[in-house]
């Protein structure tokens, strides 16, 4: 793929099989308090 | 869905259901906005007809480049489909459990900042400090609550939780010695204003606290002009040396250096480079939350800046990183491969739910930016969640409840927003804010953009 470059990331949709563990940072308890950004939290899952 | 964008010298294609990220050239990137809406053969007398005279751009290429597509197609890399709503309502329906409170341990402070959501800390009410037999209920209330979830957060939160300092350290006591009997993991974070930090709050915060936040706007005129102490002088002079003691002290642990920035300062980027010259490293800095009467509210006229501001901080960024005197800014921490699953995704931030609120005389809100309005009081630590109605209402909040997010590349980032940025803004919390989505999306752009360019430097 010449033209097209994929970067690694986390497939979503597979994430789905072992996810939703709710371990990870609730997203407004750091530095934000005014937003909701829920994609740079850390994934704190152990068995995925 | 496919959001394609060009930033900074990089043609960027984000498949969002998937969390793919795509890195194109000129022709790539034309011929996926044409993919789905025209045959191949049309795409090809487009192509030809827009790079003509370009050597390397031939009937040939085109079709090889159609062939890559498909195959990013068929992987589920690229227009991947939107297969999450049901799940959105079904998980979170499931979930019942608290896993983290903000204690408002102190509704007074000893600044009187005149931008403050929470009213110099009062939140439109008495003032008043957490008594240590109320901290300890919210305590046992969010242990009772928590189920299985190991990890479990506290925010010491105000007005200024250092002046409620005695309470806060028996309420740590108290949670060191309930984890053990409950196989749970409390992570403290405390935010404040440094006033005053001292060497034994120092000691125990970077002993104790997971995170600590510390408030400052940036340049010395721009934090004093609204950051000031009830004499009208700026508080400055006064926190930025302990904030550096502190830091200094903390052992490479968490903070953040968190400051706003408001019509005034629409050259924010300029306060976040004075913190990082400073020497502070993860660095934080919101748009403010106001009326939009208020004289430093943000205006639309402000947003083309703001939006170059970002793009300039994001630029900076890089730059500085290769230099070897990098920093951290909250909104553009992404980690493309260990990221939050989808769940996370899609749930929104948890408020009324799995985060709330306690106030000092042990009521619950949904969350901090509630606390004062009596329509959202939920219950209390002693009698639990009462309102069910309004529980309900926060419970609907995820990334698929609002028709204005339907077709927004960036909901699997902000999972719908901020249900009080949305109930400021509109009067309900299933609005959209929509000042403030065009600011988020331009973040997750320049986040996206940094990530591209360490995988290209590497």
């Amino acid at each position: 793929m010449e033209r097209i470059k994929t970067i690694e990331t986390r497939d979503l949709k597979k994430s789905a099989a072992a996810g939703g563990c709710g371990e990870c940072q609730t997203s407004c308890q750091s530095a934000c308090k005014t937003s909701c950004g829920v994609a740079n939290q850390q994934c704190e899952n152990k068995k995925k | 869905m496919v959001h394609q964008y060009k930033l900074n010298g990089y043609n960027i294609v984000l498949d969002t259901c998937s969390g793919s990220v795509h890195v194109v050239d000129d022709v790539a990137y034309d011929i996926i906005a044409l993919y789905q809406q025209h045959e191949a053969e049309e795409i090809v007398k487009e192509i030809l007809s827009k790079y003509d005279g370009l050597p390397d751009i031939t009937r040939e290429e085109v079709l090889l480049c159609l062939e890559d597509i498909r195959a990013l197609e068929k992987a589920g890399k690229l227009f991947s489909a939107d297969i999450y709503e049901n799940m959105a309502f079904d998980f979170k329906n499931r979930s019942q459990v608290v896993k983290a409170l903000c204690l408002h341990v102190a509704h007074t402070c000893n600044l009187n900042c005149s931008y403050c959501f929470a009213s110099q800390g009062k939140y439109q009410g008495d003032r008043a400090l957490m008594s240590f037999e109320v901290g300890k209920q919210a305590f046992d209330f969010l242990i009772a609550n928590s189920g299985s979830r190991r990890n479990l957060e506290v925010d010491f939160f105000g007005g200024e939780p250092l002046m409620n300092w005695e309470v806060v350290k028996r309420l740590v006591a108290y949670a060191r010695e309930q984890e053990k009997l409950h196989d749970k993991n409390f992570r403290f974070t405390l935010t404040t204003n440094g006033m005053l930090l001292s060497d034994e709050v120092d000691d125990f915060l970077n002993r104790e606290m997971s995170n600590v936040v510390l408030s400052l706007d940036g340049r010395k005129e721009i934090h004093d002009h609204l950051r000031k102490d009830y004499a009208g002088r700026g508080s400055y002079d006064a926190i930025v040396p302990k904030f550096k003691r502190l830091v200094e002290k903390r052992g490479g642990k968490n903070y953040y250096m968190r400051g706003t920035f408001t019509h005034n300062n629409v050259d924010f980027t300029n306060d976040i480079f004075h913190m990082a010259d400073l020497g502070f490293t993860e660095l934080s800095m919101e748009p403010v939350v106001c009326a939009p009467t208020d004289p430093y509210a943000l205006t639309e006229e402000d947003l083309p800046e703001l939006f170059r501001q970002y793009e300039l901080l994001a630029e900076e960024m890089i730059r500085r990183k290769k230099a070897g005197n990098g920093f951290v800014f909250y909104h553009y921490m992404l980690d493309l491969k260990n990221g939050p699953c989808i769940y996370k995704r899609i749930t929104g931030c948890g408020s009324g739910t799995e985060y709330m609120a306690v106030t000092p005389w042990g009521e619950l809100f949904p969350c901090h930016q509630f606390v004062g309005d009596p329509k959202y009081s939920l219950g209390n630590i002693w009698d639990g969640v009462t309102n069910l109605a309004v529980q309900e209402e926060f419970r609907h909040c995820n990334a698929y409840a609002r028709p204005e997010c339907r077709d927004c590349w960036a909901k699997l980032y902000c999972s719908g927003g901020c249900a009080a940025n949305a109930y400021h803004a509109t009067g309900k919390i299933s609005g959209v804010y929509e000042y403030g989505c065009e600011l988020f999306k331009k973040r997750i752009e320049c986040a996206v953009m940094m990530q591209v360019a360490e995988s290209e430097e590497a």
